[in-house]
């Protein structure tokens, strides 16, 4: 198969041929991390900027690791210490920047759609590391390598995901990729954290905690959204934490050899605690791990697409 | 297109056979030897050469597959090729490496076979067998042992199959009109 798309703006627009390719890539570049020598000579002299208009740890670290082991030079610029706070837009950040000649441009952006705007007007390469709460492709990516990694196949898994789902561009994205799969989705949290339409996506609305993790493959569970506005949405935290809280009793409801899973950063004592957050079922640092390998392969198929 | 058979079957069978006893003969033995296949034809007849030795010294040697793809110097000219999983279950660190791929020409595939084996340790050498050695090189590198040599011409392709992956065994000159 040959990589023909400019840019990774979100799952939506990926077939499941091209989320497979990815994948697969990904298993060949995972290796290279676990060497001495954890650098390959692929992406040398190419240029990758993160921009990045909100916090973040992993993705952002995630991505610049991902470009170093590839060679390829990166340079990081968080807003906060951009031209943003001096009033610029982002249209003219991007093409300040792209006077500058990267190579691929990853952006987070509290509004949805930015990176589609940000790759019309720009020639590189742009990658969309979460959009509000849009989309954030490269997480679902990486969570279904992780699935595949842990049971083998995506197909027949059943994937509970709890938490604030209506602010989740994690959910967004791994509901639009394990839809290419023989999957069953159920989404639970308080009536108020679940969108209308779930069923139009084929997943399964469930409130009750207990129900939707019996039998399940994988848990994910999601933190509140605090930034943006999640925790109106509920009585209050220390109800939600009751009802919505995975804790290591759950786990029996599930599957023998279900793993729990969650895309950081983490609530401890809220959505997940301590006992389950740190137990033999989380995946939580492999989904870390895995994560750069699916970068790397994000930045290598980008970077050497078929025009 | 007309075709010339370099090697038929029972040819391309001795061919791997002096190979092998000419790995253990200029080594003087086996110990700290390992033998490193380059995707994808080079892995088959690595594992060919390997068989051979066990049959000769009584020891099965250490065995790699290597792909090159991501120290390749044309990676993106070539639009992304596929990167398959470089898979070398021993330590590299003070062993004798014979690299083995199937066509040697430019050496480039051979220049990006050390680089990679060099990030994975300290090799105390590496030696290079091919199947056929068609020249024509653009970088200083030379195999240790070549099954045969054939120039050809720009508009000729020598063309290994192997029953592995291609269920024959042989090696043709292909001649485009």
């Amino acid at each position: 198969m040959k990589w023909t798309k400019k840019d990774l703006l979100g799952i939506t627009g990926l077939s499941k041929e091209e989320i497979l390719f990815i994948l697969d890539t990904a298993e060949s570049f995972r290796d290279i991390s676990r060497r001495d020598v954890k650098k390959v000579p692929t992406l040398r002299g190419k240029t990758v900027i993160t921009l990045f208009y909100e916090p973040s740890t992993r993705t952002r670290t995630s991505f610049e690791i991902a470009a170093k082991r590839l060679s390829a030079d990166t340079i990081n610029i968080a807003a906060s210490t951009s031209s943003y706070v001096k009033g610029e837009t982002l249209k003219d950040t991007a093409k300040t920047l792209e006077a500058m000649k990267p190579d691929v441009t990853i952006i987070r952006h509290s509004m949805p759609g930015a990176p589609h705007m940000l790759a019309k007007i720009v020639e590189s390469s742009v990658v969309n590391g979460g959009d509000g709460a849009h989309e954030h492709p490269t997480q679902a990516l990486l969570d279904l390598f992780t699935m595949r990694e842990k049971k083998g196949t995506l197909d027949g898994l059943k994937i509970a995901i709890i938490g604030d789902i209506i602010h989740s561009r994690v959910a967004r994205s791994n509901i639009f990729a394990l839809r290419h799969f023989d999957t069953e989705i159920i989404c639970c949290g308080p009536p108020t954290m679940l969108p209308p339409h779930l069923e139009d996506l084929g997943v399964k609305p469930e409130h009750s905690l207990e129900k939707a993790i019996r039998n399940a493959d994988v848990i994910m569970t999601l933190r509140i959204q605090k930034e943006r506005g999640g925790v109106a949405y509920i009585p209050s935290i220390k109800e939600y934490s009751t009802m919505f809280g995975l804790r290591k009793e759950h786990l029996s409801k599930a599957k023998k050899d279900v793993i729990v899973m969650h895309p950081g950063p983490m609530n401890r004592g809220i959505e997940i605690m301590d006992d389950v957050a740190d137990g033999t079922s989380s995946v939580i640092l492999d989904q870390v791990e895995n994560g750069v390998a699916v970068r790397m392969a994000v930045l290598y198929l980008l970077l050497g697409r078929e025009a | 297109m007309r075709t010339k058979v370099l090697l038929d079957k029972k040819g391309l069978e001795r061919t791997v056979n002096r190979i092998a006893h000419e790995i253990i003969e200029r080594n003087q033995g086996v110990e700290a030897l390992s033998l490193i296949g380059i995707r994808t034809r080079g892995v088959h007849l690595a594992y060919r050469i390997r068989e051979k030795i066990k049959d000769i010294e009584g020891i099965e040697l250490p065995f790699g597959v290597l792909d090159i793809t991501m120290y390749r110097d044309d990676v993106f000219k070539l639009k992304s090729p596929e990167v398959k999983k470089t898979e070398i279950p021993f330590d590299v660190n003070n062993m004798t490496i014979i690299l083995v791929d199937d066509v040697m020409q430019t050496g480039r595939t051979t220049r990006a076979a050390i680089d990679a084996i060099m990030d994975l340790g300290r090799p105390k050498r590496i030696q290079l067998a091919v199947l056929i050695d068609r020249g024509d090189r653009e970088l200083p590198v030379h195999p240790d042992y070549a099954g045969s040599s054939y120039t050809a011409n720009p508009e000729e392709e020598v063309v290994v199959r192997l029953r592995e992956v291609d269920k024959k065994d042989e090696v043709v000159v292909v001649r485009s009109q």
